[in-house]
C-alpha cells in the first residue's frame, strides 16, 4: 500500500515524556542532583539533617512533663529511659507557663490580661483586613482605653477622661473653624485639649469613679503580656510619628528640618539599651523635681521614639520613591498640603513602604525584649530568674526555645502578613 | 492685551496664618520658640535636680580610681586604674566585638544568601530556615541561649585530661572548655618586626601587581596571571624571611596544666557567645541582602556577558559582582552599624564592653549618670556618624557616572 495515499490523516497523540524526565525523578534530577557539585551537597545536607533529628528526636519522645526539678526529671528519664538517655524536661514549662504568660499578675485576675488580648485581634481586624466593615473601626479607636482599663484596673472614667480630651479637642475644632481660620482652629483645639487633660481630666475622673477594677501595679506586669503591652504600644504610636517625623524632614522648612533630622539622627547613633538607661536613671533629673511616673510608661515612651526615628527613615523612602508628578497632580488639583497630603501622596507612600514598615515593627517587638537588662522581667527576664533557682539550675534548651518559639510565632506571622498586603495592595503598574 | 498683575499686596497681620509664603514662617518661629522653651525646662529641671542632690556636673571622676577588674583588656589594666582607662579598654572591647562580628557575620551571610539562591532544593530550604530562624527571635536570646549553650554543654577543662579523656583539643591546638576557647597565640622573638614589614611589603606590592596588571590589560588586552604571581608575593617573601631570622615568630600551644590549660591565648566564654549570637542575628539579615543585591542585576546582564564570550568566573567577577555590590554595600554598611550597636547588650554575659565599664560599673559607683551616658551616648554618636561617612563616601564612589 506504498504511495500517495500512505500518509497518516490524523494528529497522533503527543508521547508521554520518557520516565525519567517527568514526575518525581525529573524534579529529582533536576533539584537535587543536577551536578556531582550539586549531589554531595545533598547527600551532605541529608546526613546533618539525619544527624539532627537522631540527636533532637529521642530527646523530645524522652520528654517528661511533670516533674518538681530538674533533679527529678533526670532521675525519671534515667528510670524510664535507662542510663544515658537524654531527654527534654517541658516541666519547667507546665510549672511556669502561667508566668511566662501574665508575670506576676494576679491569678485570680488573669481574665483580663487574657480578655485584653482576646479583644485585641477584634480590635486589629478591621484595620487588618479591609473587607470588614469600616464602622468596625470605631472598636480600634475605643480599644487602648479598654485594654488600660482591663490592665492595670482603676475605675473606667480615667480612660475616658482621656478620651473626652479628644472629643473637646474636635468641639472647639468645629466651632472656631466656622469663624476663623483652619490654623487658630487647630492650635485652639489643641490648647484646650492640653488645658483639659493637665488640669480638668484628673479631678474629673477622680469624681466620677464609674465600673472600678481592682487596681494591678506595673511591678506586677511581666512574661509575655509585658512584651505585647509595650510591643503594641510602641507599634500603634511610633507608625503617626514616624509619618510625622518624615513629613518633618523632607519639609520646606529649614528650622523644622533641622529639628527633625535631629532627632532622628541622634535616635538612630545610639543603640537602644542607652535610651532604656536614660529612661530608668535619668528621666527623674530632666523632669520637674518630685515627678515619679510608671517604668512602664517610661519605657514605653523611649521604645516609641526609637522605633518611630527609624519608622520615619522607611517613610521617607517611601516619600523619596514616589514620583514627582503626583506632588505636582495633587497641587495641580488645588489641593492644600494636608489634603494632598492625606489623599495623595501617604497612601502611595506607605504602601511602597510596607515591608520596611512592617520589619520595623517587628524589630520593635523583638527589641522589648531589653527591657530585661534594665530589670523587668519580660520572657527574657525570666528565664535567667527561673535558671538561678535551685530546683531548675541548668535548664537551656527547653526554656530559651519555648520563649525563642514564642517570639518566632509573632514575628513570622507579621512578616507574612506583610506579604499578604504587599501582594493584595499591587496595583499592577510598575 | 492683558498683563500680569505684578502689584504687591500690602503686608498684613492675618497673612502670617493664612498665605502660604509667610505661614512657614510662622510654624518655624513656633516651633523655635517650643524648642527653645522646652530645651530651657529640662536644663532648669536638670539643675534643680542635681542640685537637690548635692552633685556638680564634672568629668573628673574619670581620672580617679576605678577598683573593679576586668577580666579581658586589650591594654593593660589594673583595679588601681583610672575610671577612664576603664571606659578605654571598654572602648576597645566594643571595637574588638564589632570587627570580629562584622567579619563571621559577612562571612556567614554571603554563604548562606549565596546558598538561598542555589538550584539544590534541599540547600536553598536549608538557607531560608537559617534566615527565618535567626531573624524572627530577638538577638538578646541567642545571646543569653548560647552562653548558657557553652556554660551547660562544652566541657570543663579537667574533662580533657587522661588516656580515656572525654573531650578533645581540635587538631590538637584548639579547646573549647565551659570557660572559653583556648587557642594558640603567636609569639614575637627578637626580629618579628621585620617579618610583619615584610608581610606588608608584600601586601602593598600585590595591590601595586594588580593595578599594573589592570593598566596592562586595558591597553594592550593581555592578561597577566595575577593569581599565582599575587599567591606567590603573599606567601614566599615573608617565609623567606622567617627561615632567614630563624622563625622569630613563633606559636605558642595552649596545654593542660593541674587545674586549667596554661599558654596559648584565651577567648572568654562571655566573648565567644556574644561574637557567636551577633555574627548568627546579623549574618541572616547579610544574606537576606546579598540575595536581593544579587537578584537586583537583570538576568540580561549574565546573558550579555556570556555574548561577549566572558568565562563564567570573569562573568561573575566583572559584570554581576560590581552591579550586585551596588546594591549590596550601602545596607551591609548599615547592618555592621546595628551590630555594633547591638553589641551593648554585651551586659547581659558579662562582656566588658563600653557599655558594661562606662555606663555600667563606673555610673554605678561614681553615680555620675548625666556624665557617663552623655559620653557613651556620644561613642556611639562617633561611631554611628564615622560608619555612614564612610557609606557616603562609597555611595558616592560607586554612584553611576552619566555622561
Amino acid at each position: 500500500m506504498a504511495g500517495a495515499g500512505s500518509f497518516r490523516r490524523e494528529m497522533l497523540e503527543a508521547q508521554a515524556p520518557p520516565a525519567a524526565r517527568t514526575g518525581r525523578l525529573r524534579w529529582l534530577q533536576e533539584n537535587l542532583f543536577s551536578s556531582w557539585q550539586n549531589a554531595l551537597l545533598t547527600l551532605l545536607s541529608l546526613a546533618a539533617i539525619l544527624w539532627l533529628v537522631a540527636h533532637v528526636w529521642p530527646w523530645f519522645a524522652h520528654s517528661v512533663w511533670d516533674a518538681g526539678s530538674l533533679t527529678e526529671c533526670r532521675a525519671i528519664i534515667r528510670e524510664t529511659w535507662g542510663e544515658g538517655a537524654s531527654g527534654a524536661c517541658f516541666a519547667v514549662i507546665r510549672e511556669r507557663w502561667q508566668q511566662f504568660l501574665f508575670g506576676f499578675y494576679p491569678r485570680e485576675l488573669y481574665w483580663r490580661p487574657t480578655l485584653a488580648f482576646v479583644l485585641m485581634f477584634a480590635a486589629l481586624a478591621p484595620i487588618l483586613f479591609a473587607e470588614l466593615p469600616r464602622r468596625l473601626r470605631w472598636f480600634a479607636v475605643a480599644f487602648p482605653g479598654i485594654a488600660y482599663w482591663l490592665l492595670w484596673g482603676g475605675p473606667a472614667s480615667v480612660p475616658l477622661a482621656v478620651y473626652a480630651g479628644f472629643a473637646i479637642a474636635f468641639l472647639v475644632h468645629r466651632a472656631v473653624a466656622a469663624r476663623a481660620s483652619e490654623l487658630v482652629a487647630l492650635i485652639l483645639a489643641a490648647a484646650a485639649m492640653i488645658l483639659w487633660w493637665l488640669h480638668l481630666a484628673g479631678p474629673v475622673a477622680r469624681a466620677l469613679p464609674i465600673l472600678p477594677l481592682q487596681p494591678v501595679g506595673s511591678s506586677r506586669f511581666g512574661g509575655f503580656t509585658l512584651s505585647l503591652v509595650i510591643g503594641v504600644t510602641g507599634i500603634a504610636f511610633s507608625l503617626p510619628l514616624g509619618i510625622l517625623l518624615a513629613l518633618g524632614r523632607r519639609s520646606q522648612m529649614f528650622f523644622v528640618t533641622t529639628l527633625c533630622v535631629g532627632f532622628i539622627e541622634f535616635i538612630r547613633g545610639v543603640p537602644l539599651i542607652t535610651l532604656l538607661l536614660v529612661a530608668s536613671f535619668l528621666l527623674n533629673i530632666f523632669l520637674p523635681p518630685g515627678t515619679n511616673f510608671d517604668i512602664i510608661l517610661r519605657v514605653i515612651i523611649m521604645v516609641t521614639l526609637f522605633a518611630s526615628a527609624y519608622m520615619a527613615e522607611v517613610i521617607r523612602g517611601g516619600l523619596a520613591a514616589l514620583p514627582r508628578g503626583q506632588y505636582e497632580a495633587a497641587d495641580a488639583l488645588g489641593l492644600d498640603y494636608w489634603k494632598s497630603t492625606r489623599l495623595i501622596i501617604m497612601p502611595q507612600a506607605l504602601k511602597i513602604s510596607i515591608p520596611g514598615i512592617v520589619n520595623t515593627f517587628i524589630s520593635l517587638f523583638k527589641d522589648t525584649t531589653l527591657v530585661a537588662i534594665i530589670g523587668l522581667l519580660d520572657p527574657i527576664g525570666l528565664t535567667t530568674a527561673i535558671r538561678a533557682d535551685t530546683n531548675w539550675n541548668g535548664i537551656v534548651w527547653e526554656l530559651y526555645g519555648f520563649v525563642a518559639l514564642l517570639f518566632f510565632l509573632c514575628c513570622y506571622g507579621m512578616s507574612q502578613y506583610s506579604q499578604y498586603l504587599e501582594r493584595k495592595l499591587r496595583t499592577g503598574q510598575r | 492685551m492683558t498683563s500680569i498683575d505684578t502689584h504687591q499686596e500690602p503686608f498684613r497681620l492675618g497673612m502670617l496664618l493664612n498665605d502660604t509664603r509667610y505661614r512657614s514662617l510662622t510654624i518655624q518661629v513656633f516651633a523655635l520658640a517650643a524648642f527653645i522653651l522646652a530645651t530651657a525646662w529640662l536644663v532648669s529641671n536638670t539643675v534643680q535636680n542635681l542640685s537637690a542632690l548635692g552633685k556638680d556636673f564634672s568629668f573628673t571622676f574619670l581620672g580617679s580610681r576605678a577598683g573593679y577588674d576586668i577580666s579581658q583588656t586589650l591594654v593593660p589594666y589594673t583595679n588601681n586604674s583610672t575610671h577612664g582607662r576603664a571606659a578605654l579598654v571598654g572602648i576597645l572591647n566594643t571595637i574588638l566585638i564589632a570587627i570580629l562580628g562584622c567579619a563571621l557575620a559577612t562571612v556567614l551571610g554571603v554563604l548562606i544568601g549565596v546558598l538561598r539562591l542555589s538550584g539544590n532544593w534541599i540547600v536553598a530550604r536549608i538557607a531560608a530556615v537559617y534566615v527565618e530562624g535567626f531573624r524572627n527571635v530577638p538577638v538578646l536570646l541567642w545571646i543569653i541561649a548560647i552562653m548558657a549553650i557553652i556554660t551547660e554543654s562544652a566541657p570543663a577543662p579537667s574533662a580533657f585530661r587522661g588516656e580515656e579523656a572525654s573531650a578533645s583539643m581540635l587538631f590538637g591546638a584548639f579547646a573549647v572548655t565551659n570557660r572559653g576557647l583556648y587557642m594558640p597565640w603567636p609569639v614575637l622573638g627578637p626580629g618579628w618586626q621585620l617579618v610583619v614589614l615584610t608581610f606588608l611589603a608584600s601586601l602593598a606590592a600585590i595591590v601595586f601587581l594588580r593595578r599594573q596588571a589592570r593598566r596592562r590589560q586595558e591597553e594592550t588586552g593581555e592578561i597577566l596571571p595575577i593569581f599565582w604571581l599575587g599567591t606567590g608575593l603573599f606567601f614566599v617573601p615573608v617565609l623567606l624571611v622567617d627561615a632567614l631570622l630563624g622563625g622569630p615568630i613563633t606559636l605558642d600551644y595552649p596545654v593542660l596544666e593541674r587545674f586549667n590549660f596554661a599558654g596559648g591565648g584565651f577567648v572568654d566564654k562571655a566573648l565567644l557567645a556574644l561574637w557567636l549570637a551577633l555574627s548568627l542575628y546579623t549574618g541572616s539579615y547579610i544574606a537576606e541582602i546579598v540575595r536581593a543585591g544579587i537578584l537586583a542585576v537583570p538576568r540580561g546582564q549574565t546573558e550579555a556577558a556570556s555574548a561577549l564570550g566572558l568565562r563564567p568566573r570573569r562573568v561573575m567577577s566583572l559584570v554581576i559582582l560590581p552591579q550586585a555590590l551596588r546594591v549590596i554595600v550601602p545596607p551591609l554598611i548599615s547592618q555592621y552599624l546595628n551590630l555594633t550597636k547591638n553589641s551593648s547588650l554585651a551586659i547581659a554575659v558579662g562582656y566588658m564592653d563600653v557599655r558594661a565599664t562606662l555606663g555600667g560599673i563606673t555610673m554605678n559607683q561614681t553615680g555620675r549618670e548625666l556624665e557617663c551616658m552623655l559620653l557613651l551616648m556620644g561613642f556611639y554618636l562617633l561611631v554611628s556618624l564615622g560608619i555612614s561617612s564612610v557609606m557616603n563616601w562609597y555611595n558616592a564612589s560607586v554612584a553611576l557616572k552619566e555622561r
